[in-house]
């Protein structure tokens, strides 16, 4: 038998029912071929789903420059010295030899949305039927004077995700005199992770206290309160913290003075701190922002939630927290996981002529350390409101730890690995 | 994807993506998936939790005790740290489908 008869009657065998089935409808002109770029928590996971939910159909190229994966959530335990980055650190082979999805570890430099292809730092380029954007976050540095020298001096490092800069951190509040101090700058919320930086000052508090007890933690928000978990967060700190940590609010820095350890503010006293870590506004990653995706105030990326396909270009799906989001969710890397999974549903409905799921459902759940042992956590559930076009809380669903625990550390510890597992394993 | 429909795709572009995949899920198969998904940062893709996890495997449980244990969440009676705020966000028809889906073997 040649190829094309072996190919007939294969066809003509097992799946001529669907053959039948389908032809009546939309065809494609090959089989559909998906590059995600970005590999974090929506870029990996959306690589993974994609091949899950379409029974392996589609091609799925994931892009992603680093050569393996490390977490930004449990990073602050690592800046507290209770964990190494290697503990937060796995591999992409997961998707390829499981999955066979294909990897390409490169920088993309540029998206050509009119063409369907994107341009590779190394040269050349790959086509898309469909793009998957997961380009995550940048630090806005100008909106700081000074913040970018005192950057690239490795002087102030905000440490907004999970690296080098997470285990430098860690070496400064290590060499730190004991009665120093160590200062946290908040920027006004939206921004990546809203615990993050709460957890990160009990973090350091924790170390402090333990290894440097005369020093302090000046906790310098630019909120009118701590944004997430509140009332968790103050009594953790008053009652494990109270003689170190010293929470301030209306602290918008304005600019720094790397060499001196000097942090300004548009209203509050300056602040002169041995270790300063200053977390400047952030913004949709830059390859969004050249491309013209991030279309609310040149910061974030607008999308229809049923899809998550941006408002101003067809075909390209965006995700995680370069997003506009929609109310009252958070930009975490559980909510970019929940985007991956709806945007790759919506992508096979489509490749499918089908149409897309009208109810999609999102949850979260993020825990905080408040200390090494002793975690809260807040959670939501979020369905799709067709009235709105947008996700909303389910009300009465949702909430936060009655107090802090170990209990909840061991379903913290357990959201990690499970959740390194869906999106890589 | 059976190998038989890999090579049919492989050499016969063009029909076969939209076919291979509806010949092995319905639009409600999707959806369905689609929802068990949410449950899967906490308790594992499908449902499969790791090995030692806090969070409970999903896969495999009975259809009528994750109901069961889903409705007494809800209702407070089911002590737990996040469970009764995550299942107070679904229906009784959504909690159906979820029991269903991991019941089924996989």
């Amino acid at each position: 038998m040649n190829r094309r008869r072996l190919v007939q009657s294969l066809v003509l065998g097992s799946a001529a029912a669907s053959v039948a089935a389908c032809l009546g409808q939309r065809t494609r002109p090959s089989a559909a071929k998906v590059v995600v770029v970005g590999g974090g928590y929506g870029g990996a996971t959306a690589a993974k789903y994609l091949r899950l939910f379409s029974n392996d159909a589609i091609e799925v190229i994931l892009i992603e420059p680093a050569p393996q994966f490390i977490s930004a959530p449990l990073s602050n335990l690592v800046v507290g010295g209770y964990l190494q980055l290697a503990d937060l650190t796995v591999s992409y082979e997961g998707l390829r030899r499981r999955h066979g999805v294909t990897l390409v570890h490169d920088r993309v430099t540029s998206i050509d949305a009119v063409g369907k292809s994107v341009s590779l730092g190394a040269g050349g380029s790959i086509r898309y039927d469909k793009l998957v954007l997961a380009p995550g976050i940048d630090p806005m540095f100008d909106a700081i004077e000074g913040l970018e020298h005192a950057h690239a001096q490795g002087r102030i490092l905000p440490a907004w995700s999970a690296g080098r800069e997470t285990t430098a951190l860690h070496a400064q509040l290590a060499a730190m005199p004991d009665g120093g101090v160590f200062a946290i700058a908040i920027p006004e919320a939206p921004y990546r992770c809203p615990p993050g930086p709460y957890e990160r000052a009990s973090l350091a508090a924790a170390f402090l206290m333990q290894h440097k007890p005369k020093s302090k933690v000046l906790v310098l928000d630019a909120n009118q309160d701590v944004v997430a978990m509140t009332g968790l967060f103050k009594a953790a700190w008053q009652e494990l913290y109270g003689n170190i940590l010293e929470y301030r609010n209306h602290c918008k820095a304005i600019s720094v003075d790397g060499a001196a350890g000097v942090v300004r503010f548009e209203v509050a006293d300056d602040v002169t701190a041995d270790v300063l870590n200053v977390m400047p506004p952030v913004r949709a990653g830059a390859l969004a922002l050249q491309t013209g995706l991030a279309n609310v105030n040149a910061r974030w990326c607008e999308v229809d939630f049923l899809s998550f396909e941006s408002k101003v270009a067809k075909e390209i799906h965006i995700l995680g927290d370069a997003i506009q989001a929609a109310p009252q969710m958070p930009k975490s890397g559980h909510m970019a996981n929940g985007h991956a999974k709806v945007a790759a549903a919506a992508i096979v409905a489509e490749l499918q002529g089908w149409q897309l799921d009208p109810a999609p459902m999102l949850t979260n759940t993020c825990y905080s350390y408040v200390s090494g042992q002793e975690v809260i956590h807040s959670a939501a559930v979020y369905d799709y409101r067709a009235e709105q076009s947008t996700f909303r809380p389910v009300a009465g669903a949702g909430g936060v730890s009655p107090r802090r625990s170990e209990q909840e550390a061991k379903f913290a510890r357990a959201w990690a690995q499970n959740i390194w597992a869906d999106m890589l394993g | 994807m059976t190998q038989a429909m890999l090579l049919a795709a492989l050499i016969l572009p063009g029909v076969l993506l939209g076919a291979s995949v509806a010949s092995e899920q319905t639009p409600a198969d999707l959806q369905t998936r689609s929802l068990a998904a949410t449950c899967a940062a906490c308790h594992g893709t499908d449902g499969n939790a790791a090995a030692a996890s806090a969070t409970p495997r999903l896969r495999g449980l009975d259809k009528d005790t994750l109901v069961r244990e889903m409705r007494e969440f809800r209702a407070g009676s089911r002590p737990a740290t996040v469970m009764q705020q995550i299942a107070t966000g679904f229906t009784d028809e959504q909690i159906d489908r979820l029991a269903e889906y991991f019941a089924s073997p996989k």
